[in-house]
C-alpha cells in the first residue's frame, strides 16, 4: 500500500496536544520540555496518526477539484461510496521503539494485514481489515509501528467501533 | 515525573476526567490536527442526513488520544513502550469521559523495569467506549 515521507514539526506537535486536550509542556514549551526528563519536546503516544496529513491520497481529507462526500448543497457530494469513508476503528494498537520529536523525518510504510469475517449482532456479515504502519526514521531505524484495525458495519450502529 | 515501581501496587486504580462535556468543536478541532476530516465526525448534515446517525460522533482516536493523556500523566513522559485500545462504543458531543487506569502488574523485561496497565475510558452513563492497555518503562 503506501509510502510516504512524514517531516515531524513542533508546530504540528503542539496542534495536535491541543486537539486531545493535553496541556503537557512536554508537548509545546521547548524550554521546559528541555528541563524535563524528556529533554526536549516529544510527540504524545497517538501523535503519528496525523502522518495521513502527508499522505497524497488519503481519502478522509477533500482534496481540491475532486468530489468530497461531506456535504455542500446537498447531503453528500459523491453517489458512490468512497473508499475508507464507511469503515469504522475497531482496533489502535502502537509500539514505541523511540520518542518521536521535531525534526524527525519518517518514512511511512503501510501494508495490509489480516482479514476476517465475523458474523454481527444483527446476522449480517461484518468485514474486518487490518493495517500494519511503520514508521522509520532517516537511518531506517523503526521508531513507531502501528496496527489499525477496521471494520465496515451493516448499517449505522448506536453501539460498536468509532 | 516518572512512575516509581515502588509507589505503586499491582491492583491500584487511577481515574482521571479527560472531559467534561465534549463538544462539537473539539471533534472539529482533532479533525484538523490529525488531517481525519471524515464528515461523520466534522459534518452534522452529512452524518444524518446522508450516513443516518444521529449526528456527528468522535474519533475514536479522539478518545485514544485523550485517553493517552491519562497515561503519560500517570508513568510520565517518554516511557511507554507500547498502547492499543479497541473501540467499544460511540462517543458522542457532550459526553463526560474518565479514564480509569489499574496497575495490572509490575515485571523485569532483561533488566527493564515495566508496568503493565489496563486502561479503560467510560462515559457519564457507565459504558465502555475504549479498553485496552499500555506499558511502561519505570524507575
Amino acid at each position: 500500500m503506501g509510502q510516504f515521507t512524514f517531516p515531524v514539526e513542533a508546530g504540528q506537535i503542539m496542534l495536535f496536544a491541543r486537539s486531545v486536550g493535553d496541556p503537557n509542556p512536554v508537548y509545546h514549551d521547548a524550554r521546559r520540555a528541555s528541563e524535563s526528563e524528556a529533554a526536549g519536546i516529544i510527540a504524545p503516544p497517538t501523535f503519528v496518526q496525523s502522518s495521513a496529513q502527508y499522505d497524497p491520497d488519503y481519502p478522509l481529507r477533500p482534496h481540491a477539484g475532486e468530489p468530497w462526500f461531506g456535504s455542500g448543497r446537498e447531503p453528500t457530494g459523491v453517489t458512490e461510496p468512497v473508499s475508507g469513508g464507511g469503515r469504522l476503528h475497531a482496533e489502535q494498537h502502537f509500539e514505541y521503539f523511540r520518542q518521536v520529536r521535531p525534526g524527525d523525518v519518517l518514512e511511512v510504510t503501510t501494508i495490509p494485514g489480516d482479514t476476517w469475517e465475523k458474523t454481527g449482532r444483527r446476522g449480517g456479515r461484518l468485514v474486518f481489515e487490518e493495517q500494519v504502519t511503520e514508521y522509520r526514521d532517516a537511518a531506517g531505524e523503526l521508531v513507531v509501528r502501528a496496527r489499525g484495525v477496521s471494520v465496515r458495519p451493516e448499517k449505522p450502529v448506536e453501539q460498536g467501533a468509532n | 515525573m516518572a512512575l516509581r515501581g515502588a509507589d505503586v501496587k499491582v491492583g491500584e486504580v487511577r481515574e482521571q476526567v479527560l472531559v467534561e462535556d465534549l463538544t462539537r468543536t473539539q471533534i472539529v478541532q482533532y479533525a484538523g490536527a490529525s488531517g481525519d476530516y471524515n464528515p461523520l465526525h466534522t459534518d452534522g448534515v452529512y452524518a444524518h442526513d446522508a450516513a443516518g446517525y444521529p449526528g456527528v460522533f468522535a474519533h475514536g482516536m479522539l478518545a485514544m488520544g485523550m485517553t493517552a493523556r491519562a497515561v503519560t500523566d500517570l508513568v510520565g513522559d517518554g516511557r511507554l513502550t507500547r498502547y492499543g485500545v479497541r473501540f467499544k462504543s460511540q462517543i458522542w458531543p457532550g459526553d463526560r469521559l474518565t479514564a480509569r487506569v489499574v496497575i495490572a502488574g509490575l515485571r523485569d523485561d532483561d533488566g527493564v523495569a515495566l508496568v503493565d496497565l489496563d486502561v479503560v475510558t467510560v462515559n457519564e452513563r457507565g459504558e465502555e467506549v475504549i479498553a485496552g492497555y499500555a506499558t511502561a518503562r519505570v524507575d
